[in-house]
């Protein structure tokens, strides 16, 4: 819509204006708490002149909750989830859309489910599938009487069992196993032309061909959307990482936070907290700034 | 080169045929134009031809090898969409150079083929362009490149010039005439505009819903029409077809209001025909004169060279076309003449070609 009112003009920009105020305002108020000395940030009410000690404060939280490895396994998580979910979905969207094999719309509505069985809700299943992978072979094994049958005939007993808790792919493989990017995908390869499907064929290139050369460099906006909000999402999970990582080598920043928080009972040091908060919310927040151009692109517009 | 042959062709979506068993025979070397209207099935047959739509029935051989259950890199085929369908992210050295590379041929003599295609084209100065930074004309010109280069065997075009303006339409048209003389490769060619048919075609195949109406040269088209479909689809203005029965002594037309007296040979009394002239086969003649009939004026279209001049002929419609300077007005009366060998019969039941009237110049009743 381009319209010439000075006046609409002037009351959206309003609006806008009192949007970002709202958005950025909690976040003025974490950086200025980070920056008071433990008498000032528990002043009523608190004051909103920046203080002096932001850098110890930083300092302090960085050393305090040991967030320098805690960074580290929150970007290898993060990342390998982004990355494992952008592969699992433009392969998964590609079969789906490119190819007609029977059960084609079971798989397609099987996947679709998925979008309604979020990890919380599934969360105590997921955490005994982590435990021991094999389980659910074992218990097949169990019922049919497989295991039964071995035990007779060799007298080895069978014992299936490969653990994941405490580790990455514990941690990123369920995450990874979500619909949503297929989703996208599949949106996605709807729009391509099927003669551009059918150029690449006459051209001689075989499906995997089509898809490395043609649909990928097609779905570069989208792969960033997507590796960006998975990216993010992941960075963000708490209740999965608290879960499985009974052992601090592979706790994530987003939830080793807590450690800042002040107990009940102890100094109330919410400006350390608060300067944590700062350093966990910036990786993230450098992303999207990177990545905001190919996100809006990704999420928006096909280009043709 | 390569010789086409299909026999007892058919295509089902699901229940429904929209091809019905198609035979031709195409010659090594020959430029072929399949015509038709929208939906009749052209582009079907030509994607069979491609290897992109399955063959329901019948089989499909180039050069003697059935092809029915080739990939459609396997069979030697090059195609031109009509959306040109260049790939959006590729430049368009890449475009055209994509088939060899998926060939495994090295970039040396990639970057050379490339670039033989693109002088023979004239596409030398964009080959670093991407397809959105070009006009239609030079996507499509990209999109021949992208066909050239494998020296293929036949050449498939699926109404490649259609999304052109009237003018680039004129020039690619003599440009692929020119091209085709120069590769000499089999070209089967698809179009609904009868121009584009008759201009390009060594011989033309006309189809309607999804069937072979007539097979042959444009002139033989033209000349001959095979059917009462052909001889209403192909020229512009369409051929007037007038309604009659046979009688005893002849032909009588429009409800009895006009006669023929042509010899029935052998059709029995009473049988429907249809009894078709071309526009351009009808002369203006003077008032009065022996054996004209006299029409009434609707509507007269300028075409420049020449005029066309719809007219009421006892209720049904007419047209003529003449080059001579004459402007009747609207509502006034011209006196319409044209041979006896310009007059086309078909069986208004089968709306097959009749050739057993052998016709005189019809009399006014
Ligand atoms: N994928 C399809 N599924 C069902 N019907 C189709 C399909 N593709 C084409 N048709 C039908 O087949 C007929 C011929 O189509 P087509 O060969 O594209 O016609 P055209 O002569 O215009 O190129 C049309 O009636 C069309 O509706
Ligand atoms: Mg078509």
């Amino acid at each position: 819509m381009v319209e010439r009112t000075p006046f609409l003009n002037f009351f959206t920009h309003l609006i806008l204006f009192a949007g970002f105020v709202f958005c950025i305002a909690p976040f003025v108020i974490v950086t200025i708490a980070a920056s008071h000395n433990l008498k000032d940030v528990n002043d009523v009410p608190m004051s909103l002149l920046p203080g002096s000690d932001f850098w110890i404060n930083i300092k302090t939280a960085w050393v305090t909750a040991d967030l320098g490895p805690k960074l580290l396994n929150s970007f290898i998580v993060a990342g390998g989830t982004a990355i494992g979910k952008v592969i699992v979905s433009a392969l998964t969207a590609f079969s789906i859309v490119y190819f007609r094999f029977p059960g084609r719309m079971l798989m397609f509505w099987l996947i679709f489910i998925t979008l309604m069985l979020p990890l919380e809700v599934r969360i105590v299943p997921t955490y005994a599938v982590v435990a021991n992978v094999l389980e659910p072979y074992q218990a097949i094994m169990d019922v049919t009487g497989l295991s039964w049958l071995i035990e007779k005939i060799s007298g080895v007993q069978v014992s299936l069992s490969l653990g994941l808790l405490n580790s990455y792919s514990g941690l990123i493989l369920p995450l990874v196993a979500t619909a949503t990017g297929t989703f996208l995908y599949r949106q996605f390869f709807l729009t391509v032309p099927d003669e551009l499907t059918e150029a690449a064929r006459m051209d001689g290139a075989g499906p995997l061909r089509f898809f490395i050369d043609i649909l990928l460099p097609l779905s570069r906006n989208n792969m960033a959307a997507l590796g960006t909000i998975m990216f993010l999402w992941a960075w963000n999970q708490y209740l999965w990482p608290l879960l499985i990582t009974t052992d601090q080598s592979h706790a994530m920043a987003v939830t080793e936070l807590k450690q800042l928080i002040p107990n009940v009972g102890g100094s109330p040091e919410w400006h350390i907290a608060m300067a944590g908060t700062l350093i966990v919310m910036l990786p993230p927040m450098i992303l999207v700034v990177l990545m905001q151009r190919w996100f809006v692109r990704g999420l928006i517009a096909t280009e043709k | 080169m390569a010789s086409i042959t299909i026999r007892g062709v058919r295509k089902n979506y699901g229940k429904t045929q929209v091809v019905h068993g198609v035979d031709l025979d195409f010659a090594s070397g020959e430029f072929v134009v399949i015509l038709g209207p929208s939906g009749c099935g052209k582009s079907t047959l030509l994607r069979m031809i491609a290897g992109l739509e399955e063959i329901s029935d019948g089989t499909i051989a180039i050069d003697g090898t059935v092809v029915n259950q080739l990939e459609p890199r396997e069979r030697g085929c090059a195609m031109v969409f009509q959306n040109y369908a260049l790939y959006p992210h590729m430049s368009v050295a890449q475009n055209i150079g994509y088939s060899l590379k998926v060939a495994g041929v090295p970039a040396a003599e990639r970057t050379q083929r490339i670039q033989a295609v693109a002088r023979t084209l004239e596409l030398e100065h964009l080959l670093d362009r991407k397809p959105m930074a070009l006009s239609g004309g030079q996507r499509q010109r990209v999109a021949m490149g992208r066909a050239m280069i494998r020296e293929p065997k036949v050449f498939l075009f699926d109404e490649p010039l259609s999304n052109l303006d009237a003018k680039l339409r004129v020039q690619m048209r003599s440009e692929i005439r020119k091209l085709h003389r120069r590769l000499n490769a089999t070209s089967v060619f698809v179009t609904h505009d009868q121009v584009e048919a008759m201009t390009l075609a060594d011989r033309l195949v006309v189809m309607n819903g999804g069937r072979v109406e007539q097979v042959g040269t444009p002139g033989e088209i033209y000349t001959r029409p095979a059917s009462r479909f052909v001889a209403t689809f192909v020229g512009a203005p369409a051929m007037n077809m007038l309604e009659g029965t046979v009688e005893l002594d002849g032909l009588s037309l429009l409800g009895g209001s006009r006669r023929l007296a042509v010899p029935r040979a052998g059709l029995p009394v009473g049988t429907k025909v249809a009894m078709g002239v071309r526009p351009e086969a009808v002369r203006l003649v003077a008032p009065g004169t022996s054996g004209a009939l006299d029409a009434t004026v609707d509507l007269v279209e300028e075409l420049g060279a020449g005029r066309v001049i719809y007219v009421d002929l006892d209720g049904s419609p007419f047209s003529v076309m003449t080059s001579e300077a004459i402007h009747p007005e609207p509502g006034s009366t011209v006196w319409l003449k044209f041979s006896a060998d310009d007059m086309h019969f078909y069986a208004s039941e089968t709306g097959g070609r009749l050739d057993v009237f052998k016709a005189s110049v019809p009399e006014p009743a």
